[in-house]
This record gives C-alpha cells, sequence and structure tokens, in this order.
C-alpha cells in the first residue's frame, strides 16, 4: 500500500474524529481552548505511533487470544511515560489536561488502530497510520478547541481580540462540545458530498 | 514467521515477557522524570510564594504548620522577614465549599492583616464561572478587588451575605468559598503570630 495514500487516509477520508467518530470522550472533554485541543492530540500521536510499531513489530510472537491484554499494556507503558514526562516539563499543560492523559489508555482510538492496523501489517506502514491517524485526530482537537475558544472565551491560543466578559458561555461548558462537534461533522460532510 | 499458537506456555510467556518489559521500561522512566517532576512542583509553590507576598526582597523562612478548630487540613505560613523581623506571610489556604470541591490559594497577608495578593493553586471550578476566581478578585474595580482589604478590621463577604465585596456573576458559590478561604487564611495568620 502507498505509504502517502495510508497517511492521508488518517487525516482525511477517514479522520477519527469526523468521520469514524471514535475517541469521544477525550474530544468533548478536552477541547475547551485550542492548546488543550493540541496538547491532548499530540500526547495521543506520540501514543499512538509508538503502540502501533511496537504491535506490529510484536505482532507474531502475540498468541492471538491474549492480544487485547498485551496491547493494553504496550499502550499503558507509553501512556505513562507521555504522563510522567509532561508533568516534568509542561506542568501547566498538564494540570489543565489532568486525568485525561491516563485515559488516552482507553481511548478506543489507540486500541482499534492496533487491532484493526498494526496488528496486520508492516512496521512502516503501521507506523504511517500512526502518524496519520494522530494527525487527523489532532486536526480535528485543535480546530474543535479553537472554535470552542473563539466563541466561547473570545480569544484564540490563549490571545484575547474580544474584552472581557463577551464570551459565549455554553461553548466551554459540555454542552457547546457536543453543538460544535456536531456542525463540524456537518460541514464536513456536505464538503465531501460537493467533491463527489 | 508464522504467527505462534494460543497454546498455554505460549500465552504465558509471551504476556509475561511483554509485562516484564514494560516494567523495566517504566521503571527507568520512573526514575528519570522523579526529579524534573520534584522540581516542576517546588517551582509552582515557590513562584506562587514570591508572586504574594507584600514584600517583594523578604527572606522566605520554613514552612509552618497550623491547625485551626472545626478544619480538617492543616494550613501552611510562609513567614516572610526581612532585617530579621517579620514583615508578613505567604499563606496556602484552601475551602471545601467550592462548587467542585477543594480550592486551594495562595495568600499574602501583611502583619496588620492586609491582603497584597493571591494566587488560585487547585481549583476544579466550572470554566467561565467559577474558574475566574483566578482574576476577579485582583480586578481593579472597586467591590471587586481584595487586594488591600484588611481583614483585621472587616471578614470578607459577598454582598449576598452582607459584605462588600461583589461576587463573580453566576458564582456566588465559588465566590463564597473562595472568600472563606482567605479569612481561614488570616485566622491561620493570627495564630502563627500569637505562637510567635
Amino acid at each position: 500500500m502507498n505509504k502517502f495514500k495510508i497517511l492521508s487516509n488518517g487525516i482525511l477520508k477517514e479522520n477519527p474524529i469526523f468521520v469514524l467518530l471514535i475517541g469521544m470522550c477525550p474530544t468533548l472533554a478536552t477541547t475547551t481552548s485550542a492548546i488543550n485541543g493540541l496538547g491532548m492530540g499530540l500526547s495521543t500521536t506520540f501514543v499512538l505511533i509508538c503502540s502501533n510499531v511496537v504491535i506490529s513489530a510484536l505482532k507474531n510472537v502475540i498468541p492471538d487470544k491474549v492480544r487485547i491484554p498485551a496491547f493494553v499494556v504496550v499502550i499503558a507503558s507509553f501512556v505513562t511515560i507521555v504522563q510522567l514526562s509532561m508533568e516534568a516539563y509542561v506542568p501547566a499543560l498538564y494540570a489543565s489536561l489532568g486525568i485525561y492523559i491516563p485515559l488516552i489508555v482507553v481511548n478506543c482510538l489507540i486500541l482499534a488502530r492496533a487491532e484493526a492496523f498494526a496488528n496486520k501489517n508492516t512496521i512502516m506502514n503501521s507506523m504511517f497510520d500512526g502518524i496519520g491517524m494522530g494527525l487527523g485526530f489532532t486536526l480535528a482537537l485543535t480546530i474543535l478547541g479553537g472554535v470552542r475558544e473563539m466563541l466561547g472565551s473570545g480569544s484564540l491560543f490563549d490571545m484575547k481580540f474580544i474584552g472581557d466578559n463577551d464570551g459565549i458561555l455554553i461553548f466551554v461548558l459540555a454542552p457547546g462540545a457536543f453543538i460544535t462537534l456536531g456542525y463540524l461533522i456537518a460541514l464536513i460532510n456536505r464538503l465531501s458530498k460537493k467533491k463527489n | 514467521m508464522a504467527k505462534l499458537d494460543s497454546s498455554l506456555k505460549n500465552m504465558v510467556l509471551s504476556l509475561g515477557i511483554i509485562s516484564l518489559i514494560a516494567s523495566a521500561v517504566l521503571a527507568g522512566g520512573y526514575t528519570l522524570t522523579k526529579e524534573p517532576i520534584q522540581k516542576a512542583q517546588m517551582k509552582k509553590q515557590q513562584d506562587a510564594i514570591e508572586e504574594v507576598l507584600p514584600i517583594k526582597d523578604a527572606k522566605v523562612g520554613e514552612k509552618v504548620e497550623i491547625k485551626l478548630d472545626g478544619k480538617t487540613d492543616a494550613f501552611f505560613i510562609y513567614p516572610a522577614e526581612k532585617d530579621g523581623k517579620l514583615v508578613g506571610a505567604a499563606i496556602q489556604t484552601y475551602s471545601y465549599d467550592g462548587y467542585a470541591g477543594k480550592i486551594e490559594v495562595m495568600v499574602g497577608l501583611d502583619n496588620e492583616g492586609i491582603v497584597s495578593n493571591y494566587t488560585i493553586l487547585a481549583a476544579s471550578e466550572t470554566p467561565g464561572l467559577g474558574s475566574k476566581i483566578t482574576d476577579w478578585f485582583k480586578t481593579s474595580k472597586a467591590n471587586q478587588d481584595i487586594r488591600g482589604k484588611n481583614l483585621s478590621q472587616t471578614k470578607l463577604a459577598v454582598k449576598k451575605d452582607g459584605g462588600e465585596i461583589d461576587a463573580i456573576t453566576a458564582s456566588t458559590i465559588s465566590s463564597r468559598a473562595f472568600l472563606s478561604s482567605i479569612n481561614s487564611a488570616f485566622e491561620a495568620f493570627k495564630k502563627y503570630q500569637q505562637q510567635n
């Protein structure tokens, strides 16, 4: 399979958020601002690439019946490494993402890619799939966070462009996540329909 | 290489070895990040103390634990000294009455009990509403700014409770909890002054 195709597959055709609709829990909960969305997306991308590579390398020594526990051990190790390094080097971001970092373990995006792709493909292809899917996830989270931050707090990447107290509060709260996601998906469906 | 059979021996061995390697990697990661994490936490604490102290170039002494009747946790006093004399303190205080649990605050008081500044150490108040406690009470507006208020003369309270402070719009509970944490800080500091 063409490497570029695998890469763009995750970003556009099978975007995990806008098309596959998986990994919704961190998506809805952490995207209160663009920087949070970006941070969450990049941490997930890192875990996804590493776990895809390792699982693809180990696919022949993991017996089928214990593959899920084996995958989870690999994924959980990478998540813990991400968590420890974030706590050490970017404590502010770590504080705002909080519980959602350890919860990357149960993000079904990662397990789904391990099961559906890495377990059947070569190491290189799995790496590109991880990069593509991760970037697609990051892009979606950053857009979602950016829209919510602009409408809800009147700023983008922490830079204010409207004075205080002018945000539409609902967009930084939970319902705003659903509303924004719904409209973004509608928009993307509309755009991809036109192309066909 | 063919995939390993799901025989008991293979399953135990493969899962065991993967877990063993994972735990070794994690132990390494933990050791590497232990020191930076401690440093990051210390730095956060020290920045908070320096930000709130009434006098900028004061020497910060060892922290002192103060317990108050009817309060579950201890308060921590970081006394500030200049030329060997106590000039005030940074007090790590808290309140459990927030809208989403505990609010931890670092507040600076001088010897008379005048508030110099504060900073929020930890809080999980509603984003966009209660989360405004970070800046609201140090915004230079009458009836809103608690800096310069003398706690030995009046207890801080929101207008609804007969006080003179404007609560955050739609977040009376968070405002009340925040002000009560400042009042307890003063109580703790008074007790500390009596002990010394």
